[in-house]
């Protein structure tokens, strides 16, 4: 699959799951902040995915669970550098860079971008083979 | 409870209910006056009910399956008092974290027998005590209550444990 396919079918089913347009979903379009994502929205989008792609998508594989009831990952409203580990071992799908010059954990959800999905999804498929 | 009856079950796949519309139901004697219909908000909480127990089901009624968000909704036709309203949910997808279904929803004439679809429901469910990390709910299942209870038991399907 190419890499538009792939794209194509990802903007298909955020189109679908938020109700957005298409000239909205970008590379770039954080899912909360542009797309107007919401917590259950996620469990939609991971629902879609799996079936758009005929992959399967572990609880916690594509978006963090359990980050941010843990003290050792988060402190204060900051995520810890133990956290940022764990958060980069867990979704090296995510381009953290940006989050952590400012790792506040209200912002935590502007990393997961469409660009973060398509690294997923062609992730799962290359594996797949 | 916005739904009479479960007529059919096939665990974890597919779950046909019906609700029979009655002038006995005050609120259609205010919606609308002189024109009743059934609201299409309790159509949707009746494919709810229909859905949340076919996936409440699949887990033994263990988790709380709670309504996260109405996917799809569109009702094409007017439900009248004397007619028959059938829900048929099927899941989508299911996992631990919830569930996806589609409905279709029928409007039967006693009178005849027929049938026609009069709208499509899609709804997904969140089994709450996985998804919502650190808050915490009360131990018993406050979702499927006495009256699913009933009413699985009045429907012949002596399914909650």
């Amino acid at each position: 699959m190419t890499q538009d396919e792939v794209f194509q079918k990802i903007r298909t089913v955020l189109m679908d799951a938020l109700a957005v347009d298409e000239d909205e979903v970008t590379m770039e379009a954080v899912l909360t902040r542009d797309l107007g994502a919401e917590s259950i929205d996620f469990l939609d989008i991971v629902f879609k995915l799996e079936q758009a792609f005929s992959i399967k998508i572990a609880q916690g594989e594509l978006f963090p669970d359990n980050v941010a009831q843990n003290p050792e990952f988060v402190k204060d409203g900051i995520v810890t550098p133990k956290g940022l580990a764990a958060l980069k071992a867990r979704m090296p799908h995510v381009d953290f860079a940006g989050f952590e010059s400012d790792p506040q954990i209200m912002n935590v959800a502007n990393v997961f971008t469409v660009g973060a999905l398509m690294k997923f999804v062609q992730t799962k498929l290359a594996a797949k083979g | 409870m916005w739904i009479d009856r479960v007529v059919h079950l096939e665990p974890r796949t597919r779950l046909v209910a019906i609700k029979n519309i009655s002038m006995a139901e005050e609120h259609l004697h205010d919606h609308f006056p002189g024109n009743p219909i059934m609201p299409a908000s309790l159509i949707i909480e009746g494919m709810a009910q229909s859905a949340g127990i076919l996936v409440g089901h699949a887990n033994n009624f263990a988790e709380k399956v709670i309504l996260a968000k109405v996917s799809k909704a569109e009702l094409t036709e007017d439900a009248a008092p004397g007619f028959t309203l059938r829900y048929t949910a099927t899941v989508q997808q299911m996992d631990a974290a919830g569930a996806s279904t589609t409905g279709i929803v029928e409007l039967v004439d006693p009178a005849t027998g027929m049938a026609r679809t009069i709208g499509a429901i899609d709804l997904m469910f969140s089994h709450i005590d996985r998804n919502m990390a650190g808050a915490e709910f009360p131990e018993h299942n406050f979702v499927f209550s006495d009256l699913f209870r009933t009413l699985l038991e009045t429907s012949g399907q002596r399914l909650m444990p």
